[in-house]
């Protein structure tokens, strides 16, 4: 069953190999997201058994980050059959193929419990999304993605000397080497600590630049910004959620040792890091795919903060990556359908988006309201959820700093977003053939339609999943 | 662990000294190629012999000494560029750093908390240096394919580190990591080559349009 939600999507890519016509190739994309979606529903009916070894099980950690992972592929797949549809210039067999392995890879990083092949998982995400950044083949996006490439292979070599560290510490302690999580964690306060503290800085390192920590996301305003919306998409919902997923399971290695206070401090200053780098870049941003990226970076940083405080700014920090991912998805595929309409993503040349694109451009409104952690959305809850928590824990100085980042993240992000949704559309752009349509509308919008709901009703089954995942990363003293 | 293995390491850390002097590309190539099949040499000869190292070790002499210099040399004609010009810290100063780094390696090496059946060995000080190498390789050098050679040499010292628990590494997982770096050159083999046709040059300063 596991294996199936794993491997199926590997199908949809060899017949978006054989499949020849550039038309009805993007067909593939919603079915399988819809098998995927169909798949993971079941797995959460029917709990499948572990595998023998335990190297696949899917646990509370796994089924949050799967979740929004398939809501959002299926809200990007849906969208890519409109999408392209306007982009029958170019062949779209490599973004179909990589869309594919790349949903594949996703999924098995939330399942592994083994975190050599979780690091093999991660890598190969990496690798399958930097031809799809390169999709419009020009000099800029063939700039952004030399950079991802160069930055995020050896970021993530990185964390797998990190992860080499770590097999070493559990033979250092018990002449036995393992990366399996479910035998380092009853061995982990045998660890030798020396070691295991370099393998958390490594690991730190490499999977914070792949979520694009600050001061290690210099990759990501350029990648985000140039990419296509729905690749954007995936990025800051998709991968960042898988990597943070693989910084947790480390956390979860931190805890078990019984001497957290070191690592908890660790994430919260790079989340504030992040917070700080984000609310510095993102004011006179003009570049709104930028100004996103750098949104993207403000996150990571939240929910980083959320899981140093722990408490009860775990269930936030869980809660924020599901609402993160969803929200991150409105955007990036309003803001493509924005850049498709005017050929530009400048808010100097766009303005007036409500007026010429009205869905599109309100569904960017709605969802920069959103982001911004404003009422009635589900972001609110959750972001609400982590400063409570950190000034319920006297972390006056981190909450202090947290609103304040908000408020200039808010203010800034305000004035470039304002300016291209409102006011007058100027009269000299070129026509682009780019008009709303019902499949390049209809996903953000039903994003948007979750985000409401969620920040309005929390349904049971989600606050249990969400409850039994944070239980996983509770401080035991 | 024998001796033969030592001077292999040896080897390898000589190797990296090769390429923080070289200027010619396809001697880098080589350089690198040569420093894989050796690395692919070592988990048969330091460990006791066993099937799944044998696999092992012929993927990686297979990935490390063909598939890899086979794509960078085809990268390299494709773009016609045959040297490094004008790196952004001079061979000799790099050369210089390297020998300083690979001197401080032995030192940092010796006070490590290693298990007591690995002091003492060359494996750990030979990781550090190649990582270094690897480091400054990817950093002072302009044309891509010299990074993305540099970004190999940084693997290998990751990889030596690995020969440490080559018994602990599940053979799915050393195959799925050397299956990635294969793609990983290739893609970055294909990005070079557009690079090139996009700005006529693979100088990577060039890659300076997207900023603050």
């Amino acid at each position: 069953m596991l294996y199936g939600v794993v491997l199926t999507p590997l199908f949809g890519a060899l017949l978006a190999w054989i499949i020849p016509s550039n038309r009805y190739r993007p067909l593939i994309l919603p079915v399988f997201a819809i098998i995927h979606t169909v798949q993971t529903l079941l797995t959460f009916i029917y709990p499948p058994p572990p595998s023998p070894h335990g190297w696949i099980v899917l646990d509370p950690l796994g089924k949050v980050v799967l979740v929004s992972i398939t809501l959002l592929f299926l809200a990007c797949a849906i969208y890519a059959v409109g999408y392209l549809a306007f982009r029958q210039e170019r062949s779209n067999r490599v973004l179909c193929m990589g869309l594919m392995v790349c949903l594949c890879a996703m999924t098995l990083v939330t399942v592994s419990h083994h975190l050599g092949l979780l690091w093999v998982a991660l890598e190969t995400t990496t690798l399958t999304m930097a031809p799809l950044i390169y999709f419009n083949h020009n000099a800029r996006s063939i700039e952004a993605t030399w950079k991802y490439m160069l930055i995020c292979s050896v970021g993530i070599a990185l964390a797998l000397l990190g992860l080499f560290f770590l097999a070493y510490s559990t033979y250092v302690a018990n002449h036995q080497a393992t990366l399996l999580l479910d035998e380092l964690l009853p061995a982990a306060r045998q660890l030798s600590p020396a070691w295991f503290n370099a393998a958390f800085v490594f690991l730190l390192v490499g999977f914070g630049t792949k979520m694009g920590l600050a001061p290690l996301h210099t990759w990501k305003p350029d990648a985000y910004g140039e990419a296509p919306g729905l690749v954007g998409a995936l990025l800051a919902g998709g991968l960042v959620s898988c990597a943070f997923l693989a910084l947790l399971r480390v956390y979860q290695i931190c805890i078990a040792t019984g001497a957290t206070g070191f690592y908890q401090q660790a994430l919260i200053t790079m989340g504030v890091v992040s917070m700080a780098f984000a609310a510095v870049f993102m004011v006179r941003q003009t570049d709104f795919k930028r100004m996103l990226a750098y949104s993207s970076v403000e996150h990571v940083g939240i929910l980083t903060i959320g899981l140093g405080l722990g408490g009860g700014a775990l269930f936030g920090a869980l809660f924020h990556l599901l609402n993160n991912g969803l929200t991150k998805g409105v955007l990036f595929l309003s803001s493509g359908n924005i850049h498709r309409s005017y050929g530009s993503k400048n808010s100097e040349v766009v303005k007036g988006a409500l007026q010429r694109i009205p869905w599109s451009g309100g569904l960017f409104l709605a969802g920069f309201i959103a982001i911004t952690g404003s009422p009635p959305f589900s972001p609110f809850v959750s972001e609400f959820t982590i400063i409570s928590s950190a000034f319920a824990q006297k972390h006056y100085l981190i909450g202090a700093l947290f609103l304040l980042f908000l408020a200039i993240i808010f203010i800034g992000m305000a004035t470039t977003v304002l300016a291209v949704v409102m006011g007058e559309a100027p009269q000299d752009l070129e026509e682009t053939g780019y008009r709303d349509r019902f499949l390049t509308v209809a996903p953000p919008a039903a994003l948007m339609g979750i985000i409401l709901l969620l920040g309005l009703w929390m349904p049971l089954p989600l606050a249990d999943l969400l409850h039994g995942a944070a239980a996983l990363l509770e401080v035991k003293s | 662990m024998n001796t033969f293995a030592d001077q292999l390491l040896v080897l390898v850390m000589l190797i990296n000294f090769i390429l923080l002097g070289s200027s010619r590309m396809t001697v880098s190539i080589r350089a690198v190629a040569l420093q894989g099949v050796v690395l692919g040499l070592l988990p048969v000869l330091i460990n006791n012999f066993s099937f799944h190292l044998l696999l092992i070790s012929g993927g990686i002499i297979l990935a490390k000494g063909v598939v890899i210099p086979w794509l960078l040399f085809g990268a390299m004609q494709r773009v016609q560029i045959k040297r490094e010009v004008e790196p952004f810290i001079g061979y000799v100063p790099t050369l210089l750093l390297g020998a300083v780094t690979t001197a401080l390696a032995f030192v940092f090496a010796a006070r490590l908390p290693l298990a007591p059946e690995h002091q003492g060995l060359l494996i750990i000080p030979s990781s550090i240096a190649t990582l270094i190498t690897g480091f400054l390789v990817l950093t002072t050098r302009r044309k891509a394919i010299s990074q993305v050679t540099g970004y190999l040499v940084l693997e290998n010292g990751i990889f030596i580190f690995g020969l440490l628990l080559t018994e602990a590494m599940p053979m799915m997982v050393e195959a799925g990591a050397l299956l990635d770096l294969i793609v990983g050159i290739f893609v970055m083999g294909i990005v070079i080559n557009h690079i090139s046709r996009e700005f006529s040059s693979i100088d990577t300063t060039r890659l300076s349009a997207l900023k603050e």
